[in-house]
């Protein structure tokens, strides 16, 4: 990024983090957690001790960093190097991001930006119209379809975690990412201990990964001695029931149809309910017990958007709560081929145009790449 | 005094009988085998019969304690049938049977006094392979008994025996719902990841409200390993400090025995085709995939390879970094990070992974560090 966007962005996340010191907490068990950031255009620097709020506050004003994280694990001693930390547990950690549902709304809000002469499109095409480069970079934006779509996973997951596996609500924490998704928290002390492989075990089950027939009562062989599982179970056994029987009174046909359909029928089944049904979770984020996790309170360097606690998850509008940024205008050079919407306020569209727009939209389309300080 | 269990934690009181065999077992507190706990408290009603299925419980030491049995009458002629015993269990145990024992018998002491004898024997042998096979089969055996146990008596709420062995060793709550076993999910999977068949993954489980459901078979299955390294944990802190007379020839026995077993195995030196691969392809100087490196890196620290050994082979990759390879080798071995030594990916996963060249030479394994290994009698 050129030092110019730089100096913009960091004069707002400055005025940020100076002024919000009521949203910026670190999170409990502090003193146990190792602490990161980074800042534009230079590499993460991790491994450090952050005792209270104001440790973190003084940080942020002194480095005002692109990036703040702070792991899900507990350590005896976070500042050591990870050998020697003492991995003592971690809260379990989820990652929905809408880049990964496959949307079909994807398409119309994702801009390819031409690599070797900067101009913008939408939609994809091998060349470059304008030099004829085929080299690409791309920015998106989020649209209504893409919350919605992600608050759906989000409920998924929630309604697992509490019925399956009989985490509180209390015990659950939903935050919008900052840029394109939901992060979720859960702190329960039974679910601290588990090691990678286990969590990967456990993010398959919320998945609905590898599930196999025998499992939901079809049988191999003789699969006429069958018995699928009925709508009074839960768990999976339960939620299948109910996507394949709808109700009682027509589960008799529909356990014959499936019965006569035969193993391989019902396998394939199985796996078209997963799309639909399996929580698109990103598998990695769960599985790793010493990931540094964007800190709640901070803001998204790729978006200029905080990472907020939803406290009603059905209402909530990223680019209304989540777009804390100063409203004072500055001028930049947009280049944004789609309209955003920011505050309950349109932008753009923008052709390579000189415009007056207020910070939090400004420092958006510069953390997206759709525009540059002047 | 020669104390073989020095663990006083037990809180149970022992119901024992005069042994059937009836040799008078005189009270000798200057020479036991078994040091007397303290605390009692009068929870839980432990037999003969139960510590015959169960004999690495720490109650046993107190049962034997009781009796004052010492290791020198051990090891008179009187009580040559045991020594054999626990001759026999052990050269089952290292062919890796499981040791039958007579249901019969269960009711005196010659079971419980065997297993002290085979310990004595395998720690005077000292040789570890044998410890591990006759940990391994004695906890498959007990795990018999347990299923049997937790399976009669699921519905006579007479399960106190089972589901407190299982507790107070493995800190697994177990509880009933109906005909099931039932555990917390995060006890399951910290047990059942380590099972490779599709069936123990959770999504093939039934889960509700934080507990996964379980047959008595797969309750006791889940902790079969760690039954075993229990055992093995029990027969290392046994402290022998002299060899009775009488044990001597088995002792020696057993010495011969374990050369058997250390030489039936015939190992390859040559390297299955899928390393060979990799080794070629960075030999090429061409790209090997992250998987490829991490396959290379296990299967050879698993034939004993060290890091130091290892690291020049990656020299030829084009991204190659010394440091790098290092810290990462140092992962894979458990030396550094979070102390995991990684196991050599299986077949199934190298094939998914475009990694496997399969030749007729790897029929029959499931995983490149099996490549070559065969048994001599075949």
């Amino acid at each position: 990024m050129n030092e110019k966007n730089i100096s913009l962005i960091e004069s707002a996340f400055k005025e940020y983090y100076f002024n919000r010191f009521d949203l910026i907490h670190v999170p409990k068990r502090a003193t146990e957690r190792e602490f990161g950031y980074q800042k534009f255009n230079s590499g993460m620097i991790r491994h450090l001790a952050i005792k209270n709020d104001k440790e973190l506050h003084l940080l942020l004003m002194k480095e005002i960093p692109s990036d703040v994280y702070c792991s899900n694990a507990y350590y005896t001693f976070p500042n050591l190097p990870m050998s020697e930390k003492d991995w003592k547990g971690a809260d379990l950690i989820f990652d929905i991001d809408a880049k990964d549902l496959a949307l079909p709304c994807r398409k119309d809000h994702t801009i390819f930006k031409c690599s070797s002469c900067n101009s913008s499109v939408i939609e994809f095409q091998s060349q470059c119209p304008k030099c004829g480069s085929t080299k690409f970079e791309t920015a998106s934006v989020m649209c209504k379809n893409c919350i919605s779509e992600s608050k759906k996973e989000v409920t998924k997951l929630v309604d697992i975690l509490t019925s399956d596996f009989d985490i509180k609500k209390e015990e659950i924490e939903v935050y919008f990412s900052g840029n394109e998704g939901f992060h979720i928290r859960v702190t329960n002390s039974d679910y601290e201990p588990l090691g990678s492989q286990e969590r990967a075990d456990l993010v398959d089950y919320i998945m609905f990964n590898g599930a196999i027939p025998e499992s939901f009562g079809m049988k191999r062989q003789n699969n006429s001695k069958s018995s699928l599982p009925t709508l009074e179970e839960k768990g999976w056994r339960g939620r299948i029931a109910h996507r394949l029987f709808t109700s009682k009174s027509k589960t008799p046909k529909i356990t014959k149809e499936i019965i006569s359909s035969g193993y391989t029928a019902f396998q394939v089944q199985l796996e078209e309910i997963k799309k639909t049904m399996g929580v698109r979770v990103d598998p990695k984020v769960t599985m790793d017990i010493h990931r540094i996790f964007r800190l709640e309170g901070s803001i998204n360097s790729k978006s200029g958007l905080s990472k907020i606690q939803c406290d009603n998850l059905d209402s909530f509008d990223p680019f209304l709560e989540a777009c804390l940024l100063g409203d004072d205008n500055v001028q930049i050079l947009a280049d944004c081929p789609l309209q955003i919407k920011l505050k309950n306020k349109k932008f753009g569209p923008y052709k390579n145009e000189l415009v007056s727009l207020p910070k939090y939209a400004a420092v958006y389309m510069l953390c997206k790449g759709l525009g540059n300080a002047i | 005094m020669t104390n073989l269990f020095e663990d006083n934690l037990n809180s149970y009181e022992i119901i024992w009988k005069i042994p059937s065999h009836g040799k008078t077992l005189v009270n000798q507190q200057d020479n036991q085998i078994f040091k007397l706990s303290k605390n009692k408290e009068n929870v839980l009603k432990i037999g003969i019969k139960d510590l015959a299925k169960y004999p690495f419980l720490t109650e046993a030491g107190e049962y034997l304690a009781n009796t004052g049995l010492s290791l020198e009458q051990l090891s008179h002629p009187d009580w040559k049938p045991i020594v054999e015993k626990a001759y026999g269990r052990i050269v089952v145990a290292s062919s890796g049977q499981i040791y039958g024992s007579d249901l019969e018998s269960l009711d005196n002491d010659s079971e419980l006094l065997s297993f002290i004898v085979a310990i004595i024997l395998l720690k005077s042998a000292g040789i570890a392979t044998l410890i591990r096979r006759f940990s391994l089969a004695e906890a498959r055996r007990s795990e018999r008994f347990l299923q049997q146990d937790l399976w009669v008596s699921r519905d006579k709420k007479n399960l106190e025996l089972p589901l407190k062995i299982i507790q107070d060793l493995f800190a697994v709550k177990v509880s009933i719902d109906n005909d099931e076993f039932v555990i917390k999910v995060p006890d399951y999977l910290q047990r059942a990841v380590h099972f490779h068949e599709k069936e123990w993954k959770l999504v093939n489980r039934r889960v509700t409200n934080g507990f996964v459901y379980l047959s008595a078979h797969e309750t006791v299955r889940l902790i079969r390993a760690e039954l075993g390294e229990y055992i093995n944990g029990k027969i290392q802190s046994v402290n022998i400090q002299s060899i009775p007379q009488g044990f001597k020839q088995r002792v020696e026995d057993l010495v011969i025995l374990a050369k058997k077993f250390s030489d039936t195995t015939f190992v390859s030196s040559e390297y299955p085709p899928c390393v060979k691969h990799g080794i070629e392809v960075l030999e090429k100087g061409e790209n090997l995939p992250h998987s490829g490196r991490f396959l290379l890196a296990t299967y050879l620290l698993s034939k004993g390879q060290t890091v130091d050994q290892i690291a020049p082979l990656f020299k030829n990759a084009p991204d190659y970094n010394e440091r790098t390879t290092k810290y990462q080798l140092e992962h894979i071995s458990g030396s550094s990070g979070s102390g995991t030594k990684y196991q050599c990916p299986s077949c199934e996963k190298l094939r998914s992974e475009s990694l496997c060249f399969a030749t007729s030479d790897c029929d029959g394994i499931i995983n490149p560090i099996q490549f070559g290994k065969k048994r001599k009698n075949k």
